[in-house]
């Protein structure tokens, strides 16, 4: 039984981290900009936090850290494919690479380093309920912080002017103009707040997750993240209980090595990315299902008055 | 005497290379509906824009009530009561009717403010528009109410209305006047920018009309003649091609029968039992308001959809043995040819557009860069979209034959362009098009689709496009020539078809048709063929 | 004030020129890393641009990394300009070499140097397996190519090493995850003695001019652009489609397939964990800053080259991490990517207030 509990923990824990980077993603993408390198992102991001954390013993510091280097690297992107009009997918994947480079090369002094030890974190009466306490409730903030902003951005993108400016935007970038809107900077601050995330999820993997800095740490989370966002149609209730799931399945595997099942560990380590491929198939196949849900300018520059 | 709503005093704007509006003067009064009247690329959409504020005049005086007053901005213009009505609508197909309202506007209200406001107006000024409906469920005369309410609901001193008629049937545009009369016995003076004659002398009280840049008149239009108008507006009498012999019996080239084909996106139109027949030497007309099937026929007819049933379309080669003129297959829904000689019909179900240029059929799409021609390529490699000519044994392409075989279409055609290096985005829109028709007559081809052959064409052009398209049916070529503007129908076709809400009405000699009897199939009100009683009159 | 105003045709001088520059940018900011990093600029700038090329074997050692670089990147370009994103070709490579270096574990004594023949064929089956997958499942399911190819090389990897530590284990081995060293019958034949470069390098060359062709004078090379500028054009000329998605990632999933077995032939003789090292991404740059042009590629292949090296030198010599190869490398695609807006743009000094949404109107 709390073999059960834990795993579910661990689901959240997981599936946080992920989930933190997809909303991210989200945003940017219902703006109509698709940043092809969280992967990038996230990995300096880990290194800024976990460098950050390590020098100066708060983990809060860690987590802005975070931010901050994603936030800044999803500006670079947003300054070249937003206002210079540079090919999304190329400037993208230029951020990855770069970022996978750079975070190995700064990363390197860190490599043995240390963080403090880790907090428990407990909701105070109700992590003592059985098996739903263990389960749910001694969870990181920024788990229940990850759920928070789901809710926040369902409501905002349906309800609040600023929300459907930003899905009108990502629509018709040209009937946004027409109609006054800064369509740029629209999508410059939505690309930043991606990226913003982002840098929270890499901040998140390196300090809390798993705390230590290892190159390429991330794994490949940032385009699984990627690939969330189309799964769950660009709606952040779908991106949470997607990323649940992916973070099920990581913790599957784990699961069953520890079992001593007779896999090599290799074949149970592809099961995220084997997952992911079964879920881009699943919601891929219905062509009809994906355009009418996807915010139609994705991917397409603007050019004002042209 | 009150002044003026807007008065424009010797507006100019000038471009790189083009002088956009030369000392224009307007004036409009209050309650008054003044048409501006002009050829595509007369000066139109420039002055309108002046006035809105998206850009600065050069030079000359804009006064608002009589005052100085020219708006710096959009918002400013908006600010002053000034509202307009684009040609393109600025809508968000994924939200309600009345969150792009709410977007449209500066001020705060709240939703559920713009929704009660919305239902009011749209009472008040027979525009019925429900406002929760998403936009990507409305018909394109809805949507323009939506964008109509949008503008009414900064109740506006000065509408501007951008050719708003391009997309209605002519009943839809009699309840668009309605509207517009209304608002304009409540003292709303209206701008009103077409090129189309009858409109104007039916609505507007004045009208100023441009040609070049420059104010060649300003009339009052229900005292003048479409003739005088349009010698305003081109500068002459338009063109008059020469008269045709019709001919008799003509072998059929292309076949449909019983077509019905679901829409492949779910904004698409359903075609519904569609049954037509291109006859050599023929052409034949297709009418109707865009957006009711005719790309999703043209998309079969040249075989970029080949989804239909097999055996629907066929193709009827000529049998080289027997003369063409005793073909029996005269009856379009026959297609036995003359006993004896071998069955020459081809199933074109699953041939695709490269097969079927083999077989002699051609086709000019309605959009240009992007899908006629590739932008950023050479005319010389563009010709390669269709001809295949330059391309040799194991796909080698010859780049001497391409630019070789641009070259003549260049000298052939008359079209202005810097060789067949230059790239198709470097051409204006009627040189491009005349490049893309041109490509595809020298084809020789035995049948052409056209869809909108002279949209956005400068006259002169225009009128060399439409007699290249008789020249090509009077050598034998079974032609198709879909267009919005029913004056080219007319001008060109033999025989007219109408097409609405996916379904096909039957084919009329031209001679038998009037402009009030087509308009009134375009809404779909035709009776069925064959044995039904006579149609109604307009 | 400035502003980018669009130019009416590309411009053909700056489509050369910005890799020029974006070099220049990339070595003016590595110039500044160097001396952020303590270490003399002077000696960066010669381990990276002098050293590579300074005498024969240190050519040939270009020319053995340039060699794989290359040949991926050409397909790539291929892939590219028909906008289908093959962004796993490291997958691709993998599969390459995994196929080769089974055949090549074959090899017994009385092999000769013929074995070469069906090891590179194989690395170009395996590579055309691997990318098969994805585009089935692009061709099916319009899954996007870019996710499920990521995805196929981690899981390339994965199968690696599950291969090196387990069933492929070499018994003599002390337990190292490693093959067997494989026969010198399979070794690729070298082109000059006391260099480490062996006919890859024909082989490269042939596809570069394959390439070419294909690309500039066939009409399936034509047809695959038109398909990826302009759909709709594609679609009313009558291209295929899935043609150009299948022949894009075949073509080059079996170039990266055919790399990697050339490197598993060549300079590594076995198969370990260690058989990826990111030349599949780096040929993601060569191909942009080649200008998606074969014979832009041979440059920027040869320049990405000379990146790898110096940063090997850096690493032995001045002691720094050898992934300064990787920042440099993202480094230069990100200033290419701006540099390459001149090509579109033009830069205009605008005179006061800026007028809004005003470019070349139509009057």
């Amino acid at each position: 039984m709390d073999a059960w509990a834990l795993l579910i923990a661990a689901t959240l824990n997981a599936g946080t981290l992920v989930a933190l980077a997809a909303l991210g993603l989200l945003i940017n993408e219902r703006a109509g900009v698709v940043n092809l390198g969280a992967e990038g992102m996230m990995l300096v991001a880990a290194i800024a936090g976990f460098a950050a954390a390590v020098h100066s013993g708060s983990d809060l510091v860690g987590f802005l850290s975070g931010i901050g280097a994603g936030a800044l690297m999803a500006l670079v992107f947003g300054a070249l494919a937003v206002y210079l009009n540079t090919n999304q997918y190329a400037t993208g994947l230029a951020l990855s690479l770069f970022g996978a480079g750079f975070s190995a090369f700064v990363g390197q002094n860190y490599v043995q380093a240390k963080l403090g030890p880790r907090p428990a974190f407990a909701v105070p009466g109700l992590a003592d309920i059985p098996f739903i306490g263990p389960a749910l409730f001694k969870q990181h903030p920024l788990v229940y912080g990850a759920i928070a902003l789901t809710a926040l951005l369902a409501w905002g993108l349906t309800r609040t002017r600023a929300g459907l400016v930003l899905r009108a935007v990502g629509e018709s970038p040209e009937s946004a103009h027409a109609l006054g809107y800064p369509v740029r900077r629209i999508r410059l601050l939505a690309v930043v707040a991606g990226g913003a995330l982002c840098g929270l999820a890499g901040a998140y993997c390196s300090v809390i997750y798993t705390p230590l800095w290892v190159e390429g740490m991330i794994a490949g989370k940032g385009w699984i993240a990627l690939a969330l966002t189309s799964f769950a149609t660009w709606r952040p209730a779908r991106v949470l209980l997607g990323a649940y799931l992916f973070g099920g399945v990581t913790m599957l595997q784990f699961h069953l090595q520890g079992q001593g099942v007779q896999v090599a560990s290799q074949f149970l380590s592809m099961l995220p990315y084997l997952a992911t491929i079964v879920v881009l198939v699943l919601i891929s196949r219905n062509e009809g299902f994906i355009r009418a849900n996807m915010p139609a300018s994705l991917g397409r520059p603007f050019h004002p008055g042209g | 005497m009150t002044p003026p709503r807007l008065e424009l005093r010797r507006i100019s704007k000038q471009y790189p290379g083009v002088k956009a509006n030369d000392a224009v003067s307007l004036s409009v009064a209050p309650g008054e509906i003044h048409a501006v009247l002009g050829e595509n690329g007369a000066g139109k959409s420039t002055l309108m824009k002046i006035i809105a504020g998206a850009v600065q005049a050069d030079a000359g005086e804009l006064l608002w009530d009589g005052a100085p007053r020219a708006p710096r901005s959009p918002a400013q213009a908006r600010a002053l009561g000034i509202s307009m009505v684009y040609q393109h609508f600025s809508l968000f197909d994924s939200l309600t009717a009345a969150q792009n309202i709410w977007l449209g506007l500066d001020k705060a209200m709240t939703l559920d403010a713009v929704r009660a406001r919305v239902r009011t107006l749209s009472a008040e000024y027979g525009l019925p528009l429900d406002p929760e409906r998403p936009v990507h469920a409305l018909s394109v005369g809805e949507r323009q109410r939506v964008e109509i309410l949008r503008a009414l609901m900064t109740a506006p001193r000065l509408l501007i209305l951008d050719e708003p008629t391009s997309v209605l049937t002519p009943q839809a545009v009699e309840a668009l006047f309605v509207t517009l009369r209304r608002l304009a016995d409540q003292g709303c003076a209206i701008l009103y920018i077409s090129h189309k004659l009858d409109e104007i002398r039916a609505l507007c009280h004045r009208c100023t009309v441009l040609r070049a840049g420059r104010v060649t008149g300003e009339v009052d239009p229900r005292q003048e003649s479409n003739a005088s108008l349009s010698r305003l507006m081109i500068g002459a009498e338009p063109p008059r091609l020469a008269a045709r012999a019709v001919r008799e019996h003509a072998p059929a080239r292309l076949q449909v029968s019983g077509l019905s084909l679901a829409p492949e996106t779910p904004h698409g139109t359903a075609l519904v039992d569609i049954a037509l027949a291109l006859r050599c030497g023929e052409i034949l007309g297709l009418a109707g308001v865009s957006g009711n099937g005719q790309q999703e026929l043209l998309r079969v007819l040249s075989g970029e959809d080949r989804r239909a049933e097999r055996g629907v379309v066929t193709w009827i080669a000529d049998d080289p043995s027997t003369d063409p003129s005793n073909d029996a297959s005269n009856d379009p829904s026959n297609s036995r040819v003359a006993a004896g000689a071998v069955n020459r019909t081809t199933d074109l179900g699953p041939l695709g557009p490269a097969k079927r240029r083999a077989l002699g059929l051609h086709h000019v799409p309605e959009e240009r860069l992007g899908r006629g021609a590739v932008p950023s390529m050479s005319l010389a490699k563009n010709t390669l979209l269709t001809r295949r000519e330059p391309v040799g044994r194991l796909g080698h392409v010859s780049t001497a034959k391409a630019a070789a075989l641009a070259r003549r279409l260049i000298e052939r055609f008359g079209v202005r362009a810097a060789g067949p290096q230059a790239a198709a985005r470097s051409l204006s829109g009627g040189n491009l098009q005349k490049f893309i028709m041109g490509r595809e007559i020298d084809a020789a081809p035995k049948a052409l689709i056209v869809a909108q052959p002279t949209w956005g064409v400068d006259v002169g052009a225009a009128a060399q496009i439409r007699a290249e398209l008789l020249a090509l049916r009077d050598a034998g070529c079974a032609l198709l020539v879909v267009s919005e503007e029913l004056d080219e129908l007319f001008e060109l076709s033999d025989r007219l078809v109408v097409m609405a809400r996916g379904r096909l009405s039957p084919a009329i000699p031209v001679g038998q048709a009037s402009v009030a009897q087509i308009g009134q199939w375009m809404s779909g009100l035709w009776d069925a063929p064959a044995g039904e009683g006579t149609h109604a009159e307009a | 004030m400035l502003k980018l105003e669009p130019r009416p045709q590309p411009s053909a001088a700056m489509s050369l020129a910005s890799p020029l520059i974006a070099l220049a940018l990339t070595t003016l900011i590595g110039v500044a890393i160097f001396v952020a990093l303590g270490k003399d600029p002077l000696q960066g700038l010669r381990m990276f641009f002098w050293e590579p090329l300074r005498n024969g074997y240190a050519l040939g050692e270009l020319g053995l990394k340039a060699t794989p670089l290359v040949l991926i990147a050409l397909g790539l370009a291929v892939a590219f300009r028909a906008n289908v994103w093959n962004i796993g070709a490291e997958g691709q490579f993998v599969a390459g070499a995994l196929a080769a270096g089974w055949v090549a574990m074959q090899a017994d004594a009385g092999s000769t140097t013929l074995i070469v023949l069906p090891i590179l064929l194989a690395g170009v089956l395996g590579g055309v397996a691997w990318a098969s997958i994805t585009a089935a499942l692009r061709d099916r399911f319009h899954a996007n190519e870019i996710l499920v190819s990521l995805m196929l090389v981690y899981v390339a990897e994965l199968l690696l090493q599950y291969l090196v530590y387990g069933p492929w284990k070499d018994p003599a081995g002390y337990n190292f995850p490693q093959t067997i060293t494989f026969l010198p019958a399979t070794q690729l034949p070298k082109l000059f003695t006391g260099t480490r470069l062996h006919i890859g390098v024909w082989i490269a060359l042939a596809a570069v001019i394959g390439c070419w062709w294909l690309l500039m004078r066939s009409m399936a090379g034509f047809a695959l652009q038109t398909g990826g500028i302009a759909p709709m054009a594609a679609r009313y000329a009558g291209f295929s489609s899935r043609a150009a998605l299948w022949g894009a990632m075949t073509l080059s999933g079996g170039l990266a397939g055919l790399a990697g077995a050339l490197e598993t032939a060549g300079p590594l003789g076995q198969l370990t964990p260690y058989v990826p090292v990111g030349y599949g991404f780096a040929a993601i740059i060569v191909a942009f800053v080649g200008r998606l042009h074969p014979v832009g590629i041979v440059l920027s292949g040869i320049l990405m080259s000379m990146f790898y090296i110096g940063g090997e030198l850096a690493q032995s010599r001045l002691g720094l991490p050898k992934a300064i190869t990787g920042v440099f490398q993202g480094l230069l695609l990100f200033c290419l990517l701006a540099c390459d807006t001149l090509i579109h743009y033009r830069v205009r000094r605008v005179a006061g207030l800026g007028v809004r949404g005003v470019d070349k109107e139509q009057r």
